[in-house]
């Protein structure tokens, strides 16, 4: 795997996931030198962090407030993630979720109560931050208002431990679309970054053009990858699909989350776009989530304190029996 | 999509080019300028009627939305088309298909619970 990693790259990806609950690895390595350093320097200062191993969770999709068919469980998935999250040996220090927080209502008041439920399961995480950006079906009848008052603005950008994170949002405007003020905003955010900057993405519908006929793009999508263009490392990760997939153009890498409720097929497979059928021996088949965490034994080598490059890397679990698959924990890459 | 819509501006523009140089070379008049053929399409959420219908390859046709509730999309990206319809406001939209086949055509602007599977099918002979 490391012979994909480019010397001068900061983030890197490596492995692919066949099952549930991919671990991504954040962690810094050492031996680079020039702008890639220069970047690890700037961030420290900024932030007052170092860039140090770290671990993060992309959750997606919980639908709070759906009522199957398909799925009977409700929130039963989201609570079990919570729970496995919260369990993890090395505790995560975020968790990203990438939009359908809440199932639609008609009712604002009712789609405000599902809203006031997904905080209070998220609030169990037992993380430092838990970052959201909208799904469809969280703002997609109101342009975000309901979201807005729950979680704050729809889009935004923060840095964690040297890693640059920007949370964009390709449906409050109802149609898919990220919008001309979102990519004006994204280009003066980026202004600041060299080339070399690792940049994590996340949204809800893919920036690119995976199946159209089921509303699986952005239409402006390839707007926002031609402002990411010129940055070597960046992955965006994103839901709306129930499922996962993934998908490299240029230096980005698109990984897309299962979900917390039902699983979608595989459009390769099927015209129609219905939601896999519910299995009760195999209730949480095809949901899962995503840990981004720390790897061991890399990056430490004594005598050279200046940490600059940081490898993004996936391990994999075996088999697709959703949730928990996830729980026989210990799979290496 | 912009393009999209340019794409189906030049199309029309070229059918009255053939459309006036077929009138030169035909003893028969052109019929009203070629006005193209209208096909009446309604959205409400979820679903459009008629749920499919048929054009011919090279044929200009006006598809005419009408929504009986609230504001719909209508997408097919390989028809060049990207459309919304608001209540009380009928929009056209001018088409000259140039692949055969069988597109699905999605409403783009969520419009609630069923909105995922709101769609029709255009095919094209
Ligand atoms: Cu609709």
């Amino acid at each position: 795997m490391s012979d994909r990693v480019d010397r001068r790259s900061f983030l890197k990806i490596a492995g692919t996931s066949l099952g549930i609950g991919a671990l991504y690895s954040v962690a810094p390595l050492l031996g680079a030198d020039g702008e890639a350093g220069e970047v690890a320097r700037s961030l420290w200062k900024k932030n007052g962090e170092r860039l140090k191993p770290f671990s993060f969770v992309q959750l997606s999709d919980t639908h709070v407030g759906f009522n199957g068919p398909p799925d009977p469980l409700g929130t039963q998935a989201f609570e079990r993630a919570v729970e496995m999250i919260n369990g993890l040996r090395h505790r995560p220090d975020l968790v990203l979720v990438s939009g359908d927080l809440t199932h639609d209502s008609e009712k604002a008041g009712e789609h405000a109560e599902r809203m006031r439920r997904f905080k209070e399961i998220a609030g169990r995480l037992k993380v430092s931050a838990v970052h959201c950006i909208p799904g469809e079906h969280d703002a997609g009848l109101d342009g975000g208002a309901l979201f807005r008052d729950a979680f704050g603005p729809t889009y935004y950008a923060f840095d964690h431990r040297g890693v640059h994170f920007i949370g964009l949002d390709n449906v409050s405007r109802a149609k898919p679309e990220v919008g001309p003020e979102q990519i004006a905003w994204l280009k003066k955010d980026l202004a600041r970054f060299p080339a070399s900057a690792p940049i994590v993405v996340f949204t809800h519908r893919p920036l690119f053009d995976l199946k159209p006929e089921w509303e699986w793009f952005t239409s402006d999508g390839d707007e926002v990858m031609n402002v990411l263009t010129p940055y070597q490392n960046v992955t965006v990760l994103y839901g709306h699909i129930h499922r996962h997939h993934e998908h490299t153009a240029g230096a980005a890498r698109h990984l897309a989350a299962r979900s917390l409720i039902w699983a979608f097929p595989d459009p390769a497979t099927t015209d129609d776009k219905k939601p896999l059928p519910f299995d009760k021996d195999q209730p949480f088949k095809n949901l899962g989530l995503r840990i981004v965490e720390e790897p061991k034994g890399r990056g430490a080598e004594p005598g050279r304190p200046t940490i600059n490059e940081v490898e993004l890397t996936m391990r994999e679990y075996a088999g697709t029996v959703g949730i928990n698959q996830f729980l026989k924990e210990g799979a290496s890459r | 999509m912009r393009t999209g819509q340019a794409y189906g501006r030049t199309a029309v523009f070229g059918f009255a080019l053939m459309t006036a140089a077929l009138a030169l070379a035909s003893p028969f008049p052109a019929r009203a300028q070629g006005t193209p053929r209208v096909v009446e399409i309604t959205a409400k959420r979820f679903e459009f009627t008629p749920k499919e219908i048929t054009l011919k390859q090279g044929e200009t046709v006006t598809l005419r939305l009408t929504t009986e509730d609230v504001t719909h999309g209508f997408f097919m990206k390989t028809l060049g088309i990207d459309a919304v319809v608001e209540p009380g406001h009928p929009t056209e939209i001018t088409i000259t298909p140039q692949t055969t086949g069988s597109f699905t055509t999605i409403c783009d602007h969520f419009c609630g619970d069923g909105h995922g599977n709101m769609h029709m099918k255009i095919v094209v002979e």
